[in-house]
């Protein structure tokens, strides 16, 4: 009998619904927390963040036009196809992060519950964070809040797949599109939820996935001037950036930003709205009346 | 039975041109002989060389050049029903400043429009250089008789237009009927004289998705060239395809050919379908390997179109501030 040989796998990019090579052709060697080989992943370069964005940004006005109720259909969606992957997925995270399996097993779990979770935000949201404001004038004066357009998120380093949920669904159940920055060196469960992004309904070009270190796409997602906000949290404990050299180059186009903490937050926490609203403006419309 | 790659022609005397292109003008038959006595274009050969043309790597202080130049090439277009003198006037004054946040950004070649908006668009542009282009001759299928062709070519010029964009009759084309095109392009050509003796440019379009094969896109060039034009544009840009880098490149030969034919240089333009810095910078790429670089000059080499611009804009801002710039920071046309 002879020996079956192993299928190396080179991953690619996920960019406006399609998996591209990075542009660049570069990939990198992905390693489980042993050191062992898992496969390689493309490195993304200055012009595959380019790419992703241009992506974003086409995709941003159908996104943002859907009615909530139907975004948050989508995003549930999205939860159960993960869920139909459950064992693909525990495995990914156990080898990338070392652990138990009971330990995966918890992680997808929570992430599965955590996309719910926002999914059930979707069209609720409004209700919380919006409504109509008691002016002393004839008007009738509401606020309604509106996704503010192309987010770029640095996904956390550590936790990879329930901190990439917990960052990226909150993004996107609010009409934002996104280009996400994957863990440098647990790139492998981002890898396989664009996979279930692609076969669920989530149209293409609302969530942009970016492997490889960030010292070259995280600046230039930080300075692009055609991203509305960043999420800086996987800057923490990331190798080659400096998350205040990324504010400052943020701040020329006046981007959202959401800053990196010190220690990778523990992702198990009960996420409360502060990642929704982060990325809402408020529309404010005084409607006269009586008149 | 001998194959000639056409890719690699470089001299014309094996085009069997006569050397008299009179003669070959001067009947109906004689026209017929010498257009399909012209060698065939290697479909596969072309597509080959313009698809490696394209992967040329073109980066710092030759891409700032190009894409100058190529904002200098631009003849910025609107071609629709619904146009406004609104619209007209913004475009025009694009051309003039198209970055108004970058003094160092040169002016367009020209601004594009139907000849009843050519007033509009020269009270704005006057004499800054920057040319109005008007399309004529029942523009975009040319099909009409030949004197409401040229009373629209005359009324076109009449209103000030520098250069005017003629379309040929594809049908004619088609059917074999060379002569007829050939005798109205030298009418345009005519009619596009004013009455100071100067002549406004003519550019021939030729429509090229409707004319099926590179065969005919090079039979094509040839008869505009000796009617007389001085631009042989690629299309109308409302069919497509519109233009493709092997159709432009099979052109640029046919333009090059007819110089050492001739001593005489005629302008190319591709329209339609353009819309990246990075494909506009593979047809640049083109001109200097196919024709040279001669041709790399406004007077020879034009882009039609539109939404290009922008994108030509946006890559020079990146150059210069070494950001990724957005739509949001230049006008919408």
């Amino acid at each position: 009998m002879s020996t079956r040989i192993d299928v190396r796998k080179t991953y690619k990019l996920y960019i406006g619904g399609a998996f591209p090579r990075s542009e660049s052709g570069r990939s990198y060697v992905v390693e489980d927390s042993k050191g062992t080989f898992l496969a390689n992943a493309s490195y993304a370069s200055r012009k595959d963040a380019r790419d992703a964005v241009v992506a974003a940004r086409k995709a941003f006005g159908g996104w943002s036009a859907r009615t909530p109720y139907n975004r948050g259909q989508v995003v549930y969606r999205i939860a159960e196809v993960l869920e139909g992957r459950r064992a693909q997925f525990v495995d990914e995270v156990q080898r990338s992060e070392g652990g138990t399996k009971r330990q995966a097993e918890a992680a997808v779990d929570e992430s599965v519950d955590r996309l719910v979770w926002y999914a059930g935000w979707a069209d609720k949201l409004a209700q919380v964070v919006g409504g109509t404001n008691p002016v002393a004038a004839p008007y009738f004066n509401f606020s309604v809040p509106e996704p503010t357009g192309v987010v770029a998120v640095l996904a956390p380093q550590q936790s990879s797949l329930l901190g990439l949920v917990s960052v990226v669904a909150p993004v996107i159940v609010t009409g934002n599109t996104v280009v996400v920055a994957t863990s440098a060196t647990r790139p492998l469960p981002a890898i396989t939820l664009s996979e279930v992004l692609a076969t669920s309904d989530v149209p293409g070009g609302v969530v942009n996935v970016l492997t490889g270190a960030l010292g070259d796409t995280a600046p230039t997602l930080a300075s692009h001037m055609d991203v509305n906000a960043i999420d800086l949290t996987g800057a923490a404990g990331a190798e080659g950036v400096d998350p205040t050299a990324l504010e400052v180059a943020a701040a020329e186009n006046l981007k959202r930003v959401v800053r990196a903490a010190a220690e990778e937050p523990d992702w198990t926490e009960a996420p409360g709205l502060d990642r929704m609203t982060a990325f809402l403006e408020t529309k404010t419309v005084w409607h006269p009346v009586g008149i | 039975m001998l194959v000639r790659v056409t890719t690699l022609s470089s001299t014309t005397s094996s085009y069997g041109v006569p050397a008299d292109l009179a003669e070959a003008t001067s009947s109906d038959s004689s026209l017929r002989r010498f257009l399909h006595g012209l060698p065939g274009v290697d479909q596969v050969g072309a597509e080959a060389r313009a698809a490696s043309l394209g992967t040329r790597s073109i980066k710092t202080t030759a891409k700032a050049f190009a894409l100058d130049l190529a904002v200098r090439m631009v003849d910025l277009t609107t071609l629709e029903g619904q146009d406004t003198p609104g619209k007209v006037r913004a475009l025009a004054s694009k051309a003039l400043r198209p970055d108004p946040a970058d003094p160092t950004c040169p002016q367009v070649a020209a601004v594009c429009v139907y000849p009843d908006m050519v007033a509009t668009a020269k009270e704005v542009l006057g004499d800054s250089g920057v040319n109005v282009a008007a399309v004529a001759t029942a523009f975009p299928s040319g099909r009409a008789a030949r004197d409401i062709k040229l009373m629209d070519t005359q009324d076109a010029v009449e209103a000030g237009a520098d250069e005017i964009d003629m379309v040929i009759d594809r049908g004619a084309f088609l059917a074999g009927r060379y002569m007829q095109v050939f005798e109205e392009i030298v009418a345009v050509r005519e009619a596009c004289a004013r009455p100071d003796g100067s002549t406004a440019h003519l550019k021939v379009i030729f429509e090229t998705g409707e004319l099926q094969t590179y065969d005919n896109v090079r039979r094509a060039s040839w008869l505009a060239m000796m009617a007389g034009g001085h631009f042989i544009k690629t299309s109308t840009g409302k069919v497509q395809p519109a233009a493709t880098l092997p159709v432009t490149m099979v052109m640029l030969e046919a333009v090059r050919d007819y110089r050492e034919l001739t001593g005489q240089m005629v302008g190319v333009k591709p329209a339609g379908g353009i819309r990246t810095a990075k494909d506009a910078i593979k047809y640049l790429v083109t001109v200097n390997e196919v024709a040279g670089q001669d041709w790399l000059d406004p007077d020879w080499f034009r882009f039609g179109a539109s939404t290009l611009l922008n994108d030509l804009l946006m890559q020079r801002t990146k150059m210069r501030t070494g950001r990724y710039s957005g739509p949001d920071y230049f006008t919408l046309d």
